[in-house]
């Protein structure tokens, strides 16, 4: 990849040949996929498929032992930590909703702001109006105004994810990483997480992961689905659950 | 900076300062004014005391910031501690000068009887107070930043890191144990004269020494409410309660516990700095693995995060530490101290000021919702999990 061509896709996020194993056990193997900017992409496949290892690469948690992970066409991001990935702009939510307990959910969404994030900027911070006005607005999109000064800990399980959505929007990132954001939600919370995330994707490009197959419909976006640390077929709700080898693998119950 | 103190100052944090600032003034004007009898008197050996109390509650101080707020378990701060006292021994070391027993003008008694030619070259500077008084800061912040850099780093956390910091204290206890070290070997550093050129037995010295460890409990407890109370705290807190979940924000937390370790090893080495003419000798039992696995204890007594509870706890377990280790239960205190620490875990796992509080809180918010909701809000700082 030469200067002046340095782009070598028009992807946001370009996955290819990715290979990662743990004591002999391969848990992604040869994954290829591209997230094209402003996209949303459901991800499907069975428990055990890679799905939360595919996020543990994308954001630097785990190092894959092949392969090759870009953003934005240019940054390597297998060579960069946690936070670095973090600050250019790849936001996650995790599996089993992790917010701060102990803290007030404005101050959850507070810590979550894209402000400066070093020891001096955080010692001497101090409150400002457009942190207030965004804190604000991130509040009345999750519906949780009304709970702002109570902890985090206190939460029922569906508002934790929803307070973690909060965080992930706080966070302002161009890509969201959103694993199973309706684990645990009744029917009309999943059906408005679905618009919640359907609002967000306007303006941002969006990776869910997610087992309910009611709510990737509703999402009525591009899925993929994997099998085995691989893609097994990939396009649109109706194709992939069509497809035999996903029947036998994930659907076929 | 009006901000930064209105922020700080809770009311909790007010009555604890007042308070402090009363004991600090009150207990040395009845030592000098009161005449020896009297009832109201404090006796010159209770001013003493008194003032190690003082400087294990910032010891406390330092380690809760760590420990209460950011998760962070040191069990080797003791190390810091007397690595402070050490930099005050050489000064109050190099101030007795040719009234030593050798009369060696330059050389210390321990280096005459070791046959050293010269002094070290550590040593130079010690006879100046500010250059002392730097190094008690420096000294402890630096090695706390080289390990803390390491250590961090490398993301050792938990257990992993308590056991590591118990292996620095153990090695320098071995360290200064050695007599071509050049700090006294077993018997370490003692026979202070003069600090400042007032006599360190006299009256008026120990009571002026009380009075500036109140001071330094204070400026300390300042320092700590201003880190916990700013947004750096609820960062602080952030790690402690999901280290991983901040990192995935965009947190460098290296660099925040780096922060923080370095500020409480600061503080460690002040107070130890302040101990040291206080009670007439550093040595290097003071690097006693035990001595930092005492102070946690202190810490957990009081209330892990909750800064004056750590202050409290430090007082309260030593205070009984004198009254048992003085009688007939003396050979138990051990046990008495281990007993302690399981049934406060068991018991009382927020300690004393975080129990208190949890049974205040509510019943405050029942009479008072506005002002507990506006305090809530400001204060923004609970205690940890205390399963954690």
């Amino acid at each position: 990849m030469n200067v002046m061509d340095s782009r070598a896709t028009s992807a946001l996020l370009y996955l290819d040949g990715v290979h990662v194993s743990f004591d002999g056990f391969h848990a992604i193997n040869n994954l290829s996929l591209a997230l094209e900017p402003g996209e949303m992409r459901a991800i499907i496949g069975p428990n055990g498929a890679g799905k939360t290892t595919m996020m543990d690469i994308i954001t630097g948690k785990t190092k894959p032992d092949e392969g090759t992970v870009l953003f934005d066409g240019v940054t390597d991001l297998t060579r960069l930590d946690e936070t670095h990935i973090a600050e250019l702009g790849i936001g996650r939510k995790f599996q089993k909703p992790t917010v701060f307990e102990s803290q007030t959910i404005e101050d959850n969404l507070l810590l979550a702001l894209n402000v400066d994030h070093s020891v001096k900027g955080t010692l001497f911070w101090r409150e400002s109006k457009p942190e207030t006005e965004r804190i604000e607005r991130v509040l009345e999109t999750i519906r949780l105004t009304e709970a702002r000064n109570r902890l985090a800990g206190s939460l029922s399980h569906g508002q934790k994810q929803w307070l973690e959505i909060g965080m992930l929007l706080a966070q302002d990132p161009k890509l969201l990483l959103v694993d199973e954001p309706v684990a645990g939600m009744t029917d009309v919370e999943t059906h408005q997480t679905a618009e919640l995330l359907k609002a967000i994707n306007k303006e941002k490009t969006v990776m869910v992961v997610e087992h309910d197959m009611t709510f990737v419909r509703e999402l009525g976006v591009k899925v993929t689905c994997l099998h085995e640390g691989t893609v097994l077929a990939e396009g649109t709700i109706d194709q992939v659950s069509s497809n035999e080898r996903v029947i036998e693998v994930y659907l076929g119950r | 900076m009006p901000h930064v103190l209105t922020r700080s100052l809770d009311r909790a944090a007010t009555i604890f300062i007042l308070v402090v600032a009363a004991l600090g003034v009150l207990i040395p004007l009845s030592n000098l004014l009161l005449p020896a009898g009297s009832a109201f008197q404090v006796p010159t050996y209770l001013v003493a005391l008194f003032g190690k109390y003082v400087c294990y509650a910032i010891l406390a101080l330092a380690i809760d910031l760590i420990w209460g707020y950011c998760g962070i378990l040191s069990l080797g701060h003791g190390a810091f501690f007397a690595l402070g006292g050490y930099a005050m021994g050489m000064y109050l070391m190099r101030q007795i000068g040719s009234r030593g027993v050798y009369g060696n003008p330059i050389l210390p008694d321990f280096m005459v009887f070791l046959n050293y030619p010269k002094l070290p070259w550590y040593w130079n500077g010690f006879d100046m107070f500010w250059f002392a008084a730097l190094m008690v800061i420096l000294v402890p912040g630096l090695l706390a930043f080289c390990f803390g850099w390491l250590a961090f780093r490398s993301r050792v956390t938990g257990v992993y890191l308590s056991i590591i910091t118990q292996a620095m204290t153990y090695a320098l206890l071995l360290g200064f144990f050695r007599n071509d070290f050049g700090f006294g070997g077993n018997n370490g550093l003692t026979d202070f004269k003069d600090i400042l050129g007032f006599n360190v037995q006299a009256d008026g010295t120990r009571a002026a020494l009380f009075t500036l460890s109140c001071l330094a409990l204070i400026i300390g407890f300042l320092i700590c409410r201003a880190v916990v109370t700013s947004k750096l705290g609820k960062v602080l807190i952030a790690v402690r309660d999901a280290e991983s979940r901040t990192r995935f924000l965009g947190y460098r937390v290296e660099s925040y516990k780096l922060f923080v370790f370095t500020l409480s090893a600061c503080m460690a080495g002040v107070a130890g700095a302040l101990y040291v003419p206080q009670v007439g000798i550093i040595n290097p039992s003071e690097f006693a693995p035990g001595n930092s696995i005492e102070a946690v204890i202190w810490v957990a007594v009081g209330g892990r995060g909750t800064l004056t509870g750590a202050a409290l706890g430090a007082i309260v377990v030593n205070y009984a530490k004198t009254y048992f280790t003085s009688g007939p239960l003396a050979p138990y205190w051990l046990f008495m101290l281990g007993a302690l620490f399981i049934l406060v875990t068991l018991l009382l796992p927020r300690g004393i000021v975080g129990t208190f509080n949890a049974w205040w809180e509510p019943w405050k918010a029942q009479r008072l919702p506005a002002i507990a909701d506006s305090a809530a809000r400001e204060d923004g700082v609970s205690e940890p999990n205390p399963a954690e």
